[in-house]
C-alpha cells in the first residue's frame, strides 16, 4: 500500500469514528429537558460560529466577503430558500471583486 | 416492529442536495488543489473524499502528507478537527424513532457533515433516513468529483470564479440558520452571541493558535449550555 493511502485510510477511519460511533452507542431517548434543550440549541451555535468570520476571508478579496455575508443575511431573513441564497451570495463576490479589479 | 419510511422523501432530498452539491464541488475544487501539492493522485483524491467527506479534515490531512507528518499526528489532528461530528451525531442520536435500525444509524453517521447534519437535524419531527440519503447521494459523489477534478485541473480555473464559489457554502449555512430567527428571539439571540464570540474568541491571547474545529467545539459547548439553562425548552415545544 502507498503511504498516500495509509494516510487516506488513517483519516477515513478517524473521521468516522467520530460520527459512527457516537450515533450507534446512544439509543436511548434523553429526557432531561436541559440535555434536550442544549442539543437544540447546537447546530444554530455551531453553523453559526463557521460562518463568521469565516464568510469575510473566504473570497480573495475580504470586502467581497463583507458583502456576500450582508447580502446572504438580507437574502435568507426573506428567502427561505438555500439555492437561491447560496447563489447570490456567489454572485455577490463575483460582482464586488469584478468592482474592485476595475477601479 | 420497525417503523415504515416514507421513501418518496428520497426526492425531496435529492432536491435539497443540490445547493450543497453546488458548493461541495467548489470547496472540493479548493481542497483537490491542496491534494494535488500533497501529492495525491485524482483516482486518490476522489476515493478519499467519497469515503471521507470532511473539508476541514481532509484539508489539514493533506496539508500535513504534504509534510509527511507521522500517522499519529494525523490521527490526533483529524480527531480534533472533526471532534464537533461527536456533538453533532449525540444531536441526531435524539432525533431517530426509538425502532430505527443500527444500519440506518450507522449510514446516517457516516454522512454527518455539516451540511447534511444541518438538513437533517433541521426537519420536523422524526428522522426520515431516506431523506439524507437523498440528498447524499447528490452531494457525496460532488464532493468526491470535485476533488478528483480539482487535482487534475484545479490550477486553470479562472481565481474569480474559485472566489466566487468559496461562499457557496456559507450561503447554505445561513439559510439554515437565519430564516429560524425571525420569529423566535432566543434563536435571534443565539446566533448573534454566536457571531460575536466566534469573532472575538480567537483574540484572547490563550486562545490565538486554536483551530477553527477546536474553536466551534470549545464556543458550541459553552453557548449551548448557557442558553439550556437559561431557555430550557418545553416539552412538545417544535
Amino acid at each position: 500500500m502507498s503511504i498516500n493511502m495509509k494516510y487516506i485510510l488513517i483519516m477515513f477511519a478517524v473521521t468516522q469514528a467520530t460520527r459512527i460511533i457516537p450515533i450507534l452507542l446512544v439509543r436511548k431517548k434523553i429526557n432531561n429537558k436541559y440535555i434536550i434543550s442544549f442539543f437544540y440549541y447546537v447546530p444554530y451555535v455551531t453553523l453559526s460560529i463557521m460562518i463568521f468570520p469565516a464568510i469575510i476571508n473566504a473570497p480573495e478579496h475580504s470586502e467581497a466577503g463583507v458583502v456576500a455575508f450582508i447580502v446572504g443575511l438580507i437574502a435568507s431573513w426573506y428567502k427561505d430558500n438555500m439555492i437561491l441564497v447560496s447563489i447570490l451570495c456567489c454572485v455577490a463576490v463575483f460582482i464586488t471583486e469584478f468592482i474592485i479589479g476595475v477601479i | 416492529m420497525e417503523i415504515n419510511y416514507d421513501k418518496s422523501v428520497f426526492k425531496t432530498g435529492m432536491k435539497d442536495g443540490i445547493p450543497i452539491a453546488l458548493g461541495y464541488f467548489a470547496v472540493a475544487l479548493a481542497l483537490g488543489i491542496v491534494a494535488r501539492n500533497a501529492g495525491v493522485t485524482a483516482l486518490q483524491g476522489f476515493f478519499s473524499s467519497l469515503i471521507t467527506i470532511s473539508a476541514s479534515g481532509e484539508y489539514a490531512g493533506f496539508a500535513m502528507m504534504a509534510e509527511k507528518a507521522p500517522y499519529i499526528e494525523l490521527a490526533v489532528m483529524t480527531f480534533i478537527i472533526n471532534a464537533r461530528y461527536i456533538l453533532m451525531s449525540l444531536t441526531l442520536s435524539q432525533k431517530f424513532h426509538e425502532s430505527t435500525s443500527l444500519l440506518h444509524r450507522a449510514i446516517i453517521g457516516f454522512f454527518v457533515t455539516d451540511e447534511l447534519f444541518a438538513i437533517t437535524a433541521a426537519r420536523k419531527g422524526y428522522i426520515n433516513p431516506y431523506y439524507t440519503y437523498g440528498a447524499a447521494f447528490v452531494a457525496a459523489p460532488a464532493w468526491a468529483l470535485g476533488t478528483g477534478v480539482g487535482i487534475v485541473m484545479g490550477n486553470i480555473l479562472p481565481s474569480k470564479v474559485v472566489s466566487a464559489l468559496s461562499v457557496a457554502l456559507f450561503g447554505m449555512f445561513l439559510a439554515l440558520t437565519v430564516p429560524a430567527a425571525k420569529n423566535n428571539k432566543v434563536i435571534f439571540s443565539v446566533i448573534i452571541i454566536s457571531y460575536i464570540a466566534s469573532f472575538v474568541f480567537p483574540m484572547i491571547p490563550a486562545f490565538s493558535g486554536i483551530s477553527d474545529g477546536m474553536k466551534a467545539i470549545i464556543l458550541t459547548i459553552i453557548i449551548a449550555s448557557v442558553y439550556a439553562v437559561l431557555f430550557p425548552r418545553e416539552e412538545g415545544e417544535a
